[in-house]
C-alpha cells in the first residue's frame, strides 16, 4: 500500500497525469487549463510537462470544446475536456445530448466515444451567479451518457483515471467546494470500481444517500447525530448513471428510513429517481416516506444566502427526525 | 416609424467573384488559380456517370417515399455537381463529415446507396462504419458536424499527418454544410477553431438558397464566402452546378489543407430544385419562374453538352442510362429487404456495456415481445 496525503484537486491532477503517462492519446482541452493550470489549478503544470499538443488552451466556446473533442475521438484520441464552471456547460448541451450521448447508439456500436467531460459543480464558495450550479440530473436523464461524482481525494485520483479508460462518454462532476480538502490516497489500489456506490459510514437508524460535495456534509450530520445516540448510515453513490442501488437497497431494508441529499433543485433532481426506486425496491421495509433534502426550486441564489439554500447538517437532521417520527 | 424586417431581395452587400470552369452552355475554360489541365475527357465521363447515378439514387428514393416505403427523403436534386465535384476531389485518407442531404458525396465515398435508405425508412440510425469509408453518419443537427470535422483535422495535426508533400500520407477533413447552417453558433465556433489551430479542414457550403422555406437573405447580408475573411482564412465562391469548378476548387483547398495551409471556406452556389424534404411544399415560398431559371443551369445537362462536343459516344450515354436503371431497380429491391430493427437489440448500443438497470428494461421488452408472439400464434 502506497498512501499519500493530497487535496481533492491535487488528486485529480495526479490522476490526469497518470492517465496521460499511460496513454499518449489522452489529451486535455479547455479554457485556461494550460499556462494558468485551470481556474482551480486542477491541471497545474500538466501543459509544462506534456506540451501544448496534449494540454490545449482552447478558444472560448464550450460547444466548440466538446464538438472538436468528438472529432478527435473519431481520430482515435481520448479527450478529457474541462468545462470551467457548471453554469457554463449549457452552450455545449447540444453537442453533449445530441452528439456525444448518441454516437455509439446511432452507429449501432460501431463508434465508441471515450470522452470525459470534467465539470466543477455545486455551490458553497461564495461565487457569483452561474458558478455554483448542480446540473447533474440533466445528464443523468440523457440516455447514452454516464455520470459520476467523486467525494474524496482517493476517489478523485482513481475515478478520473477509470473515467478516462472507459470507452463510453463520462460526465465527471467535481465537487468544487471540496477541491482543497485533504485525505489519504492509496495510489496502489482503487478499492472499488468506478460504477459502484459505497457505504461511507455504517448506521442502523436511517440511511443518508448522497454524492459529491454533500458526502462530507452527510458525514458531519452523522457525527452530530451519533452524539444524540442516532446511528446514520451514509452512502456515497459515486456513479449517478448508471446507479448502483445494491448498497442503497440493502441499507434501507435494514434501517427502514431513507433521506436523499443533494445541492441540486428538488423537482426531478436525482432524489426524485432515488425516491421512486427505493419505494419500488424497499416498499415493505419503509417506515416513512423517502425524505429529500435539496436546493430549493429557484435559480441558484445570491451567495449571501446560499447557506440557507444548500442542504445543511441541521436540515439533514431535521429530515431524519421527520422520518423517525413519521 | 416601423423599420422593415423583411429580408430585402438582392441586398447582399459585397462582391465575391464566382469561379466557373464549365458554363451552362457547356463551354469549358481554365483558371490558373484552380488548375484542372490534367482533367481529360475520360475523367469527366466518370463524373458524368457519378452525376447521373447520384440523381437516380435521389429520384428513386424520392419515389420510394411516395410509395410509402420511406418515411422521409431529403432530395439532392440540382446539387449533384457540388456533391460529386467535391466528393471526387477527396483522397481515400481524407475524412468527410456530411449532412443528411449529401447522397452524392456518400456515393463518391463508396457507401452502398442502399445504406442511405435505412435512416429514412426507420430501420436504422446509421448504416455504415464511418472509418470504413472515412465518411461520417448523416448529421441532422444543423452545423454540428463542422466542429467534428475541425476536431478531426486537429487530430491530423497532432498525428503529424499534414505537410509532408506526400500524397499517400497527408490528409484533410471536409465538412459539408448548407447556407442555413452558417447562422449556427457551432459553425462560427468551427471557423474560430479551424483558424486558430490552422486545422486542415475544408468547409464546403452548398448554398442552395433556402433553409427549408427561409431565403438566403435572412441568413446573411454578405456572400457566404466573404465570411471567411473575418475569421482569417480564405473563402472561395464557386458555381455549385459546375462539377469541373467544384472539383478544381475543392482539390486546391484540400491540398492547401494537407500542405499545412489551414482551412478554406467554399461557397458552392447552387439551387435545391426539389423540396427540402418530401414533407415540404416549395410552392408556398418560391415562384415557378425562379425554379425555371435554375433549370437552365442544370448541373448534368452542361456536362453532357460538353462531352458530346468532345466526342463522347451515344453508346457511352446509353450505357450510363442503363446502369442508372439497374441501380434504380437494385435500390427498390434493397429497400424492401432492409432488415427490421429489434428494439431489444438496441439496448446493447446505449453504452459499450449493459448496466443492470438497462438489462432489466431489455428483459421487459423481450417479455412483451414473447407475449405479442403468443398473441399472434
Amino acid at each position: 500500500m502506497t498512501t499519500q496525503t493530497m487535496s481533492l484537486g491535487a488528486a485529480i491532477n495526479a490522476g490526469l497525469r497518470a492517465a496521460m503517462e499511460r496513454d499518449d492519446h489522452v489529451v486535455l482541452m479547455g479554457e485556461d487549463i494550460g499556462r494558468l493550470g485551470g481556474v482551480f489549478r486542477v491541471t497545474d503544470a500538466l501543459q509544462k510537462d506534456f506540451g501544448e499538443n496534449r494540454v490545449m488552451d482552447t478558444p472560448l466556446g464550450e460547444s466548440g470544446i466538446v464538438g472538436t473533442a468528438v472529432g478527435l475521438v473519431t481520430r482515435g484520441y481520448r479527450p478529457v475536456v474541462e468545462i470551467q464552471f457548471d453554469g457554463f456547460v449549457y452552450p455545449a448541451y447540444d453537442q453533449l445530448v445530441s452528439q456525444v450521448a448518441k454516437l455509439h447508439f446511432r452507429s449501432a456500436g460501431r463508434i465508441r466515444v471515450p470522452l470525459v467531460v470534467r465539470i466543477p459543480f455545486g455551490g458553497g464558495i461564495g461565487a457569483v451567479e452561474h458558478h455554483s450550479e448542480s446540473p447533474e440530473a440533466q445528464f443523468v436523464m440523457t440516455a447514452g451518457l454516464k455520470v459520476v461524482s467523486c467525494a474524496t481525494p482517493h476517489d478523485a485520483y482513481w475515478m478520473i483515471q477509470e473515467a478516462i479508460e472507459s470507452d463510453d462518454p463520462v460526465i465527471f462532476m467535481e465537487p468544487k467546494r471540496r477541491y482543497w480538502e485533504k485525505g489519504e490516497v492509496d495510489t496502489s489500489d482503487p478499492g472499488v470500481d468506478l460504477w459502484s456506490s459505497v457505504v461511507r459510514r455504517r448506521g442502523t437508524d436511517a440511511t443518508l444517500i448522497t454524492y459529491g460535495p454533500m458526502v462530507r456534509t452527510c458525514l458531519d450530520a452523522a457525527t452530530t447525530a451519533a452524539d444524540e445516540g442516532i446511528e446514520l448510515e451514509v452512502i456515497d453513490l459515486r456513479s449517478l448513471s448508471p446507479l448502483d442501488l445494491g448498497p442503497v437497497v440493502d441499507s434501507v431494508r435494514r434501517t427502514g428510513r431513507a433521506v436523499v441529499v443533494h445541492e441540486a433543485q428538488r423537482t426531478l433532481g436525482l432524489g426524485a429517481e432515488l425516491s421512486a426506486r427505493i419505494s419500488e425496491e424497499c416498499f415493505y421495509s419503509l417506515e416513512a416516506p423517502v425524505q429529500r433534502v435539496t436546493g430549493y426550486d429557484m435559480p441558484y441564489p445570491p451567495s449571501r444566502v446560499e447557506n440557507e439554500f444548500l442542504p445543511s447538517v441541521d436540515r439533514i437532521l431535521d429530515a431524519v427526525d421527520t422520518a423517525k417520527e413519521f | 416609424m416601423t423599420l422593415p424586417m423583411t429580408p430585402q431581395p438582392g441586398a447582399l452587400a459585397g462582391e465575391h467573384e464566382l469561379v466557373q470552369l464549365l458554363s451552362p452552355d457547356g463551354t469549358r475554360r481554365h483558371d490558373p488559380r484552380f488548375p484542372d489541365d490534367d482533367v481529360e475527357r475520360e475523367e469527366v465521363e466518370g463524373w458524368y456517370r457519378d452525376l447521373v447515378l447520384t440523381r437516380r439514387i435521389d429520384t428513386e428514393a424520392f419515389a420510394l417515399q411516395r410509395h410509402g416505403e420511406l418515411g422521409l427523403w431529403p432530395p439532392a436534386l440540382g446539387q449533384e455537381a457540388a456533391q460529386v465535384g467535391s466528393g471526387r476531389a477527396l483522397r481515400p485518407q481524407d475524412f468527410a463529415f456530411p449532412t443528411y442531404r449529401d447522397h452524392g458525396v456518400a456515393y463518391c465515398r463508396g457507401v452502398d446507396p442502399a445504406n442511405l435508405l435505412g435512416l429514412f425508412r426507420g430501420t436504422e440510425l446509421g448504416s455504415w462504419d464511418p472509418q470504413d469509408h472515412r465518411y461520417g453518419l448523416p448529421q441532422i443537427i444543423i452545423g454540428a458536424q463542422t466542429l467534428h470535422a475541425t476536431g478531426y483535422a486537429m487530430g491530423l495535426l497532432l498525428d503529424g499527418a499534414v505537410g509532408h508533400d506526400d500524397p499517400e500520407r497527408d490528409a484533410a477533413a471536409i465538412a459539408y454544410l448548407g447556407d442555413g447552417a452558417t447562422s449556427q453558433g457551432d459553425v462560427a465556433e468551427a471557423f474560430v477553431w479551424a483558424a486558430s489551430y490552422q486545422a486542415p479542414v475544408v468547409f464546403f457550403c452548398q448554398n442552395n438558397q433556402y433553409a427549408i422555406s427561409v431565403p438566403l437573405e435572412r441568413q446573411t447580408r454578405v456572400p457566404i464566402a466573404q465570411r471567411a475573411s473575418g475569421f482569417g482564412f480564405e473563402g472561395v465562391r464557386v458555381d455549385g452546378n459546375d462539377v469541373l469548378a467544384c472539383y478544381a476548387v475543392t482539390r486546391t483547398a484540400l491540398q492547401k489543407a494537407r500542405d499545412g495551409g489551414g482551412p478554406t471556406l467554399i461557397e458552392a452556389v447552387t439551387y435545391r430544385m426539389g423540396a427540402h424534404t418530401t414533407s415540404d411544399d416549395p410552392a408556398r415560398y418560391r415562384t415557378a419562374d425562379e425554379t425555371e431559371q435554375w433549370t437552365a443551369k442544370d448541373p448534368i445537362a452542361r456536362v453532357r453538352t460538353f462531352l458530346e462536343s468532345e466526342g463522347s459516344t451515344p453508346e457511352f450515354f446509353g450505357a450510363v442510362e442503363a446502369e442508372a436503371d439497374a441501380l434504380g431497380a437494385r435500390l427498390r429491391e434493397a429497400c424492401a429487404r432492409l432488415p427490421e430493427p429489434d428494439l431489444a437489440d438496441l439496448f446493447s448500443f446505449v453504452h459499450t456495456d449493459l448496466p443492470p438497470e438497462l438489462a432489466a428494461q431489455r428483459d421487459d421488452v423481450v417479455a412483451w415481445q414473447a407475449l405479442d408472439e403468443r398473441g399472434a400464434a
